[in-house]
Protein backbone atom coordinates (compact mmCIF):
# COMPACT_ATOMS: atom_id res chain seq x y z
CA UNK A 1 0.00 0.00 0.00
CA UNK A 2 3.00 2.30 0.18
CA UNK A 3 3.72 2.42 -3.50
CA UNK A 4 2.82 5.34 -5.72
CA UNK A 5 1.74 4.27 -9.19
CA UNK A 6 2.10 6.70 -12.10
CA UNK A 7 -1.02 7.26 -14.18
CA UNK A 8 -1.98 9.63 -16.98
CA UNK A 9 -5.06 11.82 -16.72
CA UNK A 10 -7.50 10.90 -19.48
CA UNK A 11 -10.61 12.82 -18.52
CA UNK A 12 -12.04 14.92 -15.72
CA UNK A 13 -15.31 13.72 -14.27
CA UNK A 14 -18.02 15.25 -12.16
CA UNK A 15 -16.62 18.27 -10.36
CA UNK A 16 -18.05 18.02 -6.86
CA UNK A 17 -16.33 14.78 -5.95
CA UNK A 18 -13.13 15.77 -7.72
CA UNK A 19 -12.67 12.67 -9.78
CA UNK A 20 -10.63 11.98 -12.88
CA UNK A 21 -10.18 8.97 -15.09
CA UNK A 22 -6.54 7.93 -15.34
CA UNK A 23 -4.77 5.36 -17.40
CA UNK A 24 -2.31 3.05 -15.64
CA UNK A 25 -0.44 0.65 -17.90
CA UNK A 26 -3.31 0.65 -20.36
CA UNK A 27 -6.08 0.18 -17.81
CA UNK A 28 -8.44 3.01 -16.97
CA UNK A 29 -9.65 3.65 -13.43
CA UNK A 30 -11.17 6.57 -11.59
CA UNK A 31 -9.14 8.35 -8.92
CA UNK A 32 -9.73 11.32 -6.67
CA UNK A 33 -7.77 14.47 -7.49
CA UNK A 34 -8.90 16.52 -4.51
CA UNK A 35 -5.40 16.63 -3.03
CA UNK A 36 -4.17 18.46 -6.13
CA UNK A 37 -6.73 21.24 -5.93
CA UNK A 38 -3.97 23.87 -5.82
CA UNK A 39 -2.19 22.34 -8.80
CA UNK A 40 -2.82 23.03 -12.49
CA UNK A 41 -3.86 19.70 -13.87
CA UNK A 42 -4.73 19.01 -17.51
CA UNK A 43 -5.69 15.99 -19.55
CA UNK A 44 -2.46 14.23 -20.55
CA UNK A 45 -0.66 15.13 -17.30
CA UNK A 46 0.94 12.41 -15.18
CA UNK A 47 0.18 11.91 -11.51
CA UNK A 48 1.44 9.60 -8.78
CA UNK A 49 -1.50 7.60 -7.41
CA UNK A 50 -1.68 6.29 -3.87
CA UNK A 51 -4.71 4.43 -2.45
CA UNK A 52 -7.03 5.91 -5.07
CA UNK A 53 -5.85 9.51 -4.75
CA UNK A 54 -3.55 11.50 -7.00
CA UNK A 55 -0.72 12.56 -4.64
CA UNK A 56 1.44 14.69 -6.87
CA UNK A 57 1.81 15.81 -10.44
CA UNK A 58 4.94 14.45 -12.07
CA UNK A 59 6.44 14.90 -15.52
CA UNK A 60 6.50 12.26 -18.19
CA UNK A 61 10.13 11.30 -17.56
CA UNK A 62 9.52 10.81 -13.88
CA UNK A 63 6.47 8.72 -14.66
CA UNK A 64 8.50 6.49 -16.97
CA UNK A 65 11.25 6.15 -14.35
CA UNK A 66 8.79 5.40 -11.60
CA UNK A 67 7.07 2.77 -13.71
CA UNK A 68 10.37 1.15 -14.68
CA UNK A 69 11.50 0.89 -11.08
CA UNK A 70 8.10 -0.39 -9.95
CA UNK A 71 8.25 -3.11 -12.58
CA UNK A 72 11.53 -4.23 -11.06
CA UNK A 73 9.85 -4.64 -7.70
CA UNK A 74 8.14 -7.76 -8.99
CA UNK A 75 5.50 -9.16 -6.70
CA UNK A 76 4.98 -6.02 -4.63
CA UNK A 77 4.09 -4.08 -7.77
CA UNK A 78 1.90 -6.84 -9.19
CA UNK A 79 -0.08 -6.89 -5.98
CA UNK A 80 -0.43 -3.12 -5.97
CA UNK A 81 -1.62 -3.14 -9.60
CA UNK A 82 -4.11 -5.90 -8.90
CA UNK A 83 -5.40 -3.92 -5.95
CA UNK A 84 -5.65 -0.82 -8.13
CA UNK A 85 -7.57 -2.71 -10.79
CA UNK A 86 -9.97 -4.03 -8.17
CA UNK A 87 -10.88 -0.47 -7.25
CA UNK A 88 -14.41 0.57 -8.09
CA UNK A 89 -14.41 4.26 -7.31
CA UNK A 90 -17.15 5.81 -9.44
CA UNK A 91 -18.69 9.20 -9.86
CA UNK A 92 -21.91 8.03 -8.20
CA UNK A 93 -20.26 7.65 -4.80
CA UNK A 94 -22.74 10.03 -3.20
CA UNK A 95 -25.46 8.82 -0.88
CA UNK A 96 -28.97 8.35 -2.10
CA UNK B 1 24.63 -8.75 -16.23
CA UNK B 2 21.02 -8.34 -15.26
CA UNK B 3 21.64 -6.06 -12.33
CA UNK B 4 23.79 -3.59 -14.18
CA UNK B 5 20.90 -3.02 -16.55
CA UNK B 6 18.62 -2.65 -13.60
CA UNK B 7 20.69 0.23 -12.35
CA UNK B 8 19.50 1.99 -15.50
CA UNK B 9 22.65 4.03 -15.66
CA UNK B 10 25.42 1.74 -14.44
CA UNK B 11 28.10 4.33 -15.13
CA UNK B 12 26.34 6.84 -12.90
CA UNK B 13 25.92 4.16 -10.23
CA UNK B 14 29.63 3.33 -10.34
CA UNK B 15 30.57 7.00 -10.21
CA UNK B 16 28.37 7.54 -7.16
CA UNK B 17 29.74 4.48 -5.42
CA UNK B 18 33.31 5.65 -5.92
CA UNK B 19 32.40 9.17 -4.77
CA UNK B 20 30.82 7.66 -1.65
CA UNK B 21 33.87 5.44 -1.06
CA UNK B 22 36.21 8.39 -1.37
CA UNK B 23 34.14 10.67 0.86
CA UNK B 24 33.80 8.03 3.54
CA UNK B 25 37.53 7.29 3.55
CA UNK B 26 38.61 5.33 6.58
CA UNK B 27 35.75 6.45 8.79
CA UNK B 28 32.60 4.46 9.46
CA UNK B 29 29.18 5.93 8.83
CA UNK B 30 25.78 4.68 9.84
CA UNK B 31 22.77 6.18 8.06
CA UNK B 32 19.16 5.30 8.70
CA UNK B 33 16.62 5.07 5.90
CA UNK B 34 13.37 5.96 7.58
CA UNK B 35 11.02 4.75 4.88
CA UNK B 36 9.95 1.19 4.11
CA UNK B 37 9.94 1.99 0.40
CA UNK B 38 13.64 2.77 0.63
CA UNK B 39 14.29 -0.44 2.53
CA UNK B 40 12.61 -2.33 -0.27
CA UNK B 41 14.72 -0.63 -2.96
CA UNK B 42 17.90 -1.14 -0.95
CA UNK B 43 17.37 -4.89 -0.71
CA UNK B 44 15.83 -5.26 -4.14
CA UNK B 45 18.87 -3.67 -5.75
CA UNK B 46 21.51 -4.96 -3.41
CA UNK B 47 22.56 -1.44 -2.50
CA UNK B 48 24.13 -2.47 0.80
CA UNK B 49 26.53 -4.63 -1.11
CA UNK B 50 27.58 -2.04 -3.64
CA UNK B 51 28.38 0.40 -0.84
CA UNK B 52 31.82 0.36 0.71
CA UNK B 53 31.97 -1.40 4.11
CA UNK B 54 32.57 2.03 5.64
CA UNK B 55 28.96 3.03 4.92
CA UNK B 56 26.27 1.10 6.73
CA UNK B 57 22.53 1.49 6.21
CA UNK B 58 20.13 0.73 9.02
CA UNK B 59 16.40 0.42 8.56
CA UNK B 60 13.98 2.68 10.29
CA UNK B 61 10.38 2.63 11.46
CA UNK B 62 8.79 3.96 8.26
CA UNK B 63 6.65 0.99 7.29
CA UNK B 64 3.15 1.81 8.55
CA UNK B 65 2.07 -1.82 8.55
CA UNK B 66 5.07 -2.78 10.68
CA UNK B 67 4.46 -0.33 13.49
CA UNK B 68 0.85 -1.18 14.36
CA UNK B 69 0.94 -2.90 17.78
CA UNK B 70 -0.70 -6.25 18.51
CA UNK B 71 -3.42 -4.70 20.67
CA UNK B 72 -4.73 -2.54 17.84
CA UNK B 73 -5.08 -5.61 15.62
CA UNK B 74 -7.14 -7.26 18.35
CA UNK B 75 -9.28 -4.10 18.48
CA UNK B 76 -9.72 -4.30 14.71
CA UNK B 77 -10.79 -7.92 14.99
CA UNK B 78 -13.28 -7.06 17.73
CA UNK B 79 -14.85 -4.41 15.48
CA UNK B 80 -14.84 -6.80 12.52
CA UNK B 81 -16.67 -9.42 14.57
CA UNK B 82 -19.40 -6.99 15.60
CA UNK B 83 -22.83 -7.79 14.15
CA UNK B 84 -23.68 -6.20 10.79
CA UNK B 85 -20.18 -4.81 10.36
CA UNK B 86 -18.33 -4.98 7.06
CA UNK B 87 -14.69 -4.45 7.99
CA UNK B 88 -12.55 -3.10 5.16
CA UNK B 89 -8.77 -3.01 5.12
CA UNK B 90 -5.77 -2.64 2.85
CA UNK B 91 -4.51 -6.09 1.85
CA UNK B 92 -1.23 -5.56 3.73
CA UNK B 93 -2.99 -5.46 7.09
CA UNK B 94 -4.83 -8.75 6.70
CA UNK B 95 -1.98 -10.98 7.82
CA UNK B 96 -0.57 -8.78 10.57
CA UNK B 97 -0.69 -10.88 13.72
CA UNK B 98 -2.43 -9.63 16.84
CA UNK B 99 -2.71 -11.42 20.15
CA UNK B 100 -5.89 -13.11 18.88
CA UNK B 101 -4.73 -14.04 15.38
CA UNK B 102 -5.13 -11.91 12.28
CA UNK B 103 -7.96 -10.47 10.21
CA UNK B 104 -7.85 -13.31 7.69
CA UNK B 105 -8.50 -15.76 10.52
CA UNK B 106 -11.37 -13.59 11.74
CA UNK B 107 -12.75 -13.73 8.20
CA UNK B 108 -12.43 -17.52 8.19
CA UNK B 109 -14.42 -17.57 11.46
CA UNK B 110 -17.22 -15.73 9.69
CA UNK B 111 -16.49 -12.01 10.06
CA UNK B 112 -17.20 -9.96 6.93
CA UNK B 113 -13.67 -8.69 6.30
CA UNK B 114 -13.00 -7.28 2.85
CA UNK B 115 -9.91 -6.05 1.19
CA UNK B 116 -10.09 -2.60 -0.43
CA UNK B 117 -7.62 -0.61 -2.47
CA UNK B 118 -8.82 2.78 -1.31
CA UNK B 119 -10.86 4.30 1.52
CA UNK B 120 -13.16 5.50 -1.26
CA UNK B 121 -13.86 1.86 -2.11
CA UNK B 122 -14.90 1.35 1.50
CA UNK B 123 -17.17 4.38 1.30
CA UNK B 124 -18.70 3.00 -1.85
CA UNK B 125 -19.49 -0.30 -0.13
CA UNK B 126 -21.25 1.71 2.59
CA UNK B 127 -23.33 3.56 0.01
CA UNK B 128 -24.27 0.30 -1.68
CA UNK B 129 -25.15 -1.55 1.51
CA UNK B 130 -27.20 0.85 3.63
CA UNK B 131 -28.23 -1.96 6.02
CA UNK B 132 -24.63 -2.75 6.96
CA UNK B 133 -22.09 -0.77 8.98
CA UNK B 134 -18.92 -0.33 7.02
CA UNK B 135 -15.69 0.32 8.90
CA UNK B 136 -12.42 1.30 7.23
CA UNK B 137 -9.18 0.27 8.95
CA UNK B 138 -7.09 3.40 8.38
CA UNK B 139 -3.32 2.97 8.64
CA UNK B 140 -0.41 4.90 7.23
CA UNK B 141 1.69 8.01 7.64
CA UNK B 142 0.97 11.49 6.31
CA UNK B 143 1.09 9.98 2.82
CA UNK B 144 -2.15 8.10 3.39
CA UNK B 145 -3.92 10.15 6.05
CA UNK B 146 -5.08 12.93 3.66
CA UNK B 147 -6.91 10.28 1.60
CA UNK B 148 -8.77 9.15 4.70
CA UNK B 149 -9.51 12.80 5.51
CA UNK B 150 -11.04 13.49 2.08
CA UNK B 151 -13.06 10.28 2.29
CA UNK B 152 -14.45 11.31 5.68
CA UNK B 153 -15.39 14.72 4.33
CA UNK B 154 -17.24 13.04 1.48
CA UNK B 155 -18.99 10.68 3.86
CA UNK B 156 -20.16 13.66 5.87
CA UNK B 157 -21.16 15.68 2.84
CA UNK B 158 -23.23 12.83 1.40
CA UNK B 159 -24.49 11.87 4.84
CA UNK B 160 -23.30 8.27 4.63
CA UNK B 161 -24.09 7.45 8.25
CA UNK B 162 -23.16 3.76 8.03
CA UNK B 163 -19.50 4.54 7.37
CA UNK B 164 -16.84 4.89 10.03
CA UNK B 165 -13.06 4.85 10.29
CA UNK B 166 -10.90 2.93 12.77
CA UNK B 167 -8.08 5.43 12.77
CA UNK B 168 -4.48 4.27 13.19
CA UNK B 169 -2.73 6.98 11.25
CA UNK B 170 0.70 7.84 12.56
CA UNK B 171 3.05 10.76 12.01
CA UNK B 172 6.61 10.56 10.83
CA UNK B 173 8.46 13.06 13.01
CA UNK B 174 7.92 11.65 16.55
CA UNK B 175 9.44 8.21 15.83
CA UNK B 176 12.49 9.90 14.28
CA UNK B 177 12.80 11.89 17.49
CA UNK B 178 12.36 8.74 19.58
CA UNK B 179 15.15 7.06 17.65
CA UNK B 180 17.42 10.06 18.06
CA UNK B 181 16.77 9.90 21.80
CA UNK B 182 17.42 6.17 21.94
CA UNK B 183 20.70 5.29 23.58
CA UNK B 184 21.26 2.04 21.65
CA UNK B 185 21.92 3.70 18.37
CA UNK B 186 24.62 5.95 17.03
CA UNK B 187 23.55 7.41 13.70
CA UNK B 188 25.37 9.82 11.43
CA UNK B 189 22.41 10.93 9.37
CA UNK B 190 19.07 10.09 7.80
CA UNK B 191 17.65 9.33 4.41
CA UNK B 192 14.31 11.11 4.66
CA UNK B 193 11.14 9.47 3.40
CA UNK B 194 10.12 10.34 -0.15
CA UNK B 195 6.33 10.01 -0.37
CA UNK B 196 5.59 11.28 3.12
CA UNK B 197 7.62 14.35 2.31
CA UNK B 198 5.51 15.16 -0.74
CA UNK B 199 2.83 15.89 1.86
CA UNK B 200 4.74 17.30 4.85
CA UNK B 201 7.56 18.98 2.90
CA UNK B 202 11.06 19.57 4.23
CA UNK B 203 10.30 21.86 7.13
CA UNK B 204 9.29 19.30 9.80
CA UNK B 205 12.73 17.69 9.62
CA UNK B 206 14.67 20.81 10.53
CA UNK B 207 14.88 19.73 14.16
CA UNK B 208 17.10 16.82 13.13
CA UNK B 209 20.09 19.05 12.27
CA UNK B 210 19.02 21.88 14.58
CA UNK B 211 18.57 19.89 17.79
CA UNK B 212 20.47 16.70 17.18
CA UNK B 213 23.20 17.83 14.81
CA UNK B 214 22.49 15.15 12.21
CA UNK B 215 22.04 15.77 8.47
CA UNK B 216 18.93 14.56 6.67
CA UNK B 217 18.42 14.19 2.92
CA UNK B 218 14.99 13.33 1.53
CA UNK B 219 15.35 10.96 -1.40
CA UNK B 220 13.41 9.40 -4.25
CA UNK B 221 12.91 5.65 -4.63
CA UNK B 222 15.27 4.77 -7.45
CA UNK B 223 18.52 3.04 -6.55
CA UNK B 224 20.38 6.00 -8.02
CA UNK B 225 18.35 8.41 -5.88
CA UNK B 226 19.43 6.53 -2.78
CA UNK B 227 23.09 6.44 -3.78
CA UNK B 228 22.97 10.14 -4.56
CA UNK B 229 21.34 10.95 -1.23
CA UNK B 230 24.06 9.00 0.60
CA UNK B 231 26.70 10.99 -1.28
CA UNK B 232 24.89 14.22 -0.32
CA UNK B 233 24.93 13.22 3.36
CA UNK B 234 28.66 12.53 3.21
CA UNK B 235 29.38 15.81 1.39
CA UNK B 236 27.58 17.69 4.16
CA UNK B 237 29.55 15.89 6.83
CA UNK B 238 32.86 16.45 5.07
CA UNK B 239 32.10 20.12 4.54
CA UNK B 240 31.22 20.44 8.20
CA UNK B 241 27.61 21.27 7.35
CA UNK B 242 24.47 19.80 8.80
CA UNK B 243 21.23 20.58 6.98
CA UNK B 244 17.99 19.24 5.62
CA UNK B 245 18.55 18.71 1.91
CA UNK B 246 16.33 17.47 -0.86
CA UNK B 247 17.59 14.96 -3.37
CA UNK B 248 14.38 15.06 -5.43
CA UNK B 249 13.25 18.71 -5.51
CA UNK B 250 10.92 18.10 -8.42
CA UNK B 251 8.85 15.71 -6.35
CA UNK B 252 9.31 16.98 -2.80
CA UNK B 253 8.53 20.67 -2.29
CA UNK B 254 9.79 22.73 0.62
CA UNK B 255 6.24 23.23 1.91
CA UNK B 256 4.90 19.83 0.93
CA UNK B 257 1.27 19.77 -0.17
CA UNK B 258 -0.51 22.62 1.69
CA UNK B 259 -3.94 21.38 0.63
CA UNK B 260 -3.26 17.93 2.11
CA UNK B 261 -1.91 19.50 5.31
CA UNK B 262 -5.03 21.65 5.63
CA UNK B 263 -7.19 18.55 5.25
CA UNK B 264 -5.24 16.76 7.97
CA UNK B 265 -5.74 19.69 10.33
CA UNK B 266 -9.44 19.84 9.50
CA UNK B 267 -10.21 16.18 10.13
CA UNK B 268 -7.64 14.91 12.64
CA UNK B 269 -6.09 15.89 15.93
CA UNK B 270 -3.05 14.44 17.68
CA UNK B 271 -3.50 11.65 20.18
CA UNK B 272 -1.73 12.32 23.46
CA UNK B 273 0.17 9.07 22.97
CA UNK B 274 0.12 5.98 20.78
CA UNK B 275 1.87 2.66 21.06
CA UNK B 276 4.25 1.71 18.26
CA UNK B 277 5.23 -1.87 17.78
CA UNK B 278 8.73 -2.26 19.11
CA UNK B 279 9.14 1.42 19.97
CA UNK B 280 6.64 1.59 22.83
CA UNK B 281 4.46 4.61 23.56
CA UNK B 282 5.41 7.79 21.74
CA UNK B 283 3.62 10.97 22.67
CA UNK B 284 1.73 12.95 20.02
CA UNK B 285 2.71 10.44 17.37
CA UNK B 286 -0.66 9.44 15.98
CA UNK B 287 -3.91 10.94 14.71
CA UNK B 288 -7.50 10.51 15.76
CA UNK B 289 -10.68 11.99 14.38
CA UNK B 290 -11.73 15.41 15.60
CA UNK B 291 -14.91 15.50 17.72
CA UNK B 292 -16.82 16.92 14.72
CA UNK B 293 -16.37 13.51 13.10
CA UNK B 294 -17.43 11.50 16.15
CA UNK B 295 -20.31 9.96 14.19
CA UNK B 296 -17.76 8.40 11.85
CA UNK B 297 -15.29 7.34 14.53
CA UNK B 298 -15.26 3.54 14.92
CA UNK B 299 -13.47 3.82 18.26
CA UNK B 300 -16.52 5.63 19.64
CA UNK B 301 -19.11 3.54 17.80
CA UNK B 302 -17.85 0.12 18.81
CA UNK B 303 -16.53 -1.27 22.00
CA UNK B 304 -12.91 -2.22 21.47
CA UNK B 305 -10.88 -4.09 24.10
CA UNK B 306 -8.11 -1.48 23.93
CA UNK B 307 -5.79 -3.85 25.71
CA UNK B 308 -2.05 -3.61 25.35
CA UNK B 309 -0.62 -6.94 24.17
CA UNK B 310 3.08 -7.65 24.54
CA UNK B 311 4.90 -8.82 21.43
CA UNK B 312 5.76 -12.53 21.28
CA UNK B 313 8.98 -13.31 23.13
CA UNK B 314 10.75 -14.53 20.02
CA UNK B 315 9.93 -11.37 18.10
CA UNK B 316 12.68 -8.81 17.66
CA UNK B 317 10.77 -6.43 15.41
CA UNK B 318 11.43 -3.60 17.83
CA UNK B 319 15.16 -3.90 17.38
CA UNK B 320 14.72 -4.21 13.61
CA UNK B 321 12.48 -1.12 13.49
CA UNK B 322 15.02 0.87 15.45
CA UNK B 323 17.83 -0.39 13.27
CA UNK B 324 19.59 -2.02 16.22
CA UNK B 325 19.75 -5.41 14.55
CA UNK B 326 19.53 -6.53 10.91
CA UNK B 327 16.62 -8.77 9.95
CA UNK B 328 18.71 -11.91 9.68
CA UNK B 329 20.01 -11.41 13.19
CA UNK B 330 16.56 -12.13 14.61
CA UNK B 331 16.56 -15.66 16.01
CA UNK B 332 13.38 -16.71 14.22
CA UNK B 333 14.17 -15.04 10.87
CA UNK B 334 13.50 -17.39 7.97
CA UNK B 335 12.78 -20.30 10.26
CA UNK B 336 9.72 -19.78 12.44
CA UNK B 337 9.10 -16.36 10.88
CA UNK B 338 8.58 -16.24 7.10
CA UNK B 339 6.26 -14.19 4.85
CA UNK B 340 3.85 -17.18 4.86
CA UNK B 341 3.88 -17.51 8.65
CA UNK B 342 4.91 -14.11 9.99
CA UNK B 343 5.55 -13.82 13.72
CA UNK B 344 6.35 -10.14 13.52
CA UNK B 345 5.00 -7.35 11.35
CA UNK B 346 8.30 -6.67 9.57
CA UNK B 347 7.77 -9.97 7.75
CA UNK B 348 4.25 -9.13 6.57
CA UNK B 349 4.42 -6.11 4.34
CA UNK B 350 6.70 -6.29 1.32
CA UNK B 351 8.11 -3.02 2.62
CA UNK B 352 8.97 -4.50 5.98
CA UNK B 353 12.71 -4.95 6.43
CA UNK B 354 12.45 -8.67 7.20
CA UNK B 355 10.21 -9.47 4.21
CA UNK B 356 12.38 -7.36 1.92
CA UNK B 357 15.49 -9.14 3.09
CA UNK B 358 13.79 -12.54 2.96
CA UNK B 359 12.69 -11.95 -0.63
CA UNK B 360 15.75 -10.22 -1.98
CA UNK B 361 18.68 -10.82 0.34
CA UNK B 362 20.21 -13.37 -1.94
CA UNK B 363 20.38 -10.75 -4.70
CA UNK B 364 23.03 -8.79 -2.82
CA UNK B 365 25.90 -10.88 -3.98
CA UNK B 366 24.77 -10.89 -7.62
CA UNK B 367 24.31 -7.14 -7.62
CA UNK B 368 27.72 -6.58 -6.15
CA UNK B 369 29.35 -8.87 -8.68
CA UNK B 370 27.48 -7.22 -11.54
CA UNK B 371 28.73 -3.83 -10.44
CA UNK B 372 32.26 -5.14 -10.34
CA UNK B 373 32.72 -5.03 -6.58
CA UNK B 374 34.32 -7.91 -4.77
CA UNK B 375 32.05 -9.33 -2.09
S1 LIG C 1 12.17 -12.16 11.67
FE1 LIG C 1 10.02 -11.97 12.22
S2 LIG C 1 9.96 -11.80 14.45
FE2 LIG C 1 12.09 -11.45 13.81
S3 LIG C 1 12.23 -9.22 13.64
FE3 LIG C 1 11.68 -9.98 11.61
S4 LIG C 1 9.43 -9.92 11.52
FE4 LIG C 1 10.05 -9.70 13.70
Amino acid sequence: MCLGIPGQVVEFLEVSDQLARVDVSGVGRIVNIGLLEDVDLAVGDWVLIHVGFAMSKIDEDEAALALASLQLMGRAFDEELEAFWSSRITNEAGGR
Amino acid sequence: MRFVDEYRDPAAARALVSQITELAGDDHFKFMEVCGGHTHTIYRHGIEHVLPPSVELVHGPGCPVCVIPMGRIDDAIAVAETRDVVFTSFGDMMRVPGGEGNLLQAKARGADVRFVYSPLDALRIAVESPDRDVVFFAVGFETTAPSTALTLLQAREHNVTNFSVFCNHVTIVPPIKAILESPDLRLDGFLGPGHVSTVVGQRPYRFVPAQYGKPLVTAGFEPLDILQAIAMLLVQIREGRCDVENQSPRVVKEDGNPRALRLLAEVFELRPHFEWRGLGFISQSALKLRPEFAAHDAELRYSVPGVRVADPKACQCGEVLKGVIKPWECKVFGTACTPETPIGTCMVSSEGACAAYYNFGRLHREAAVALGRPV
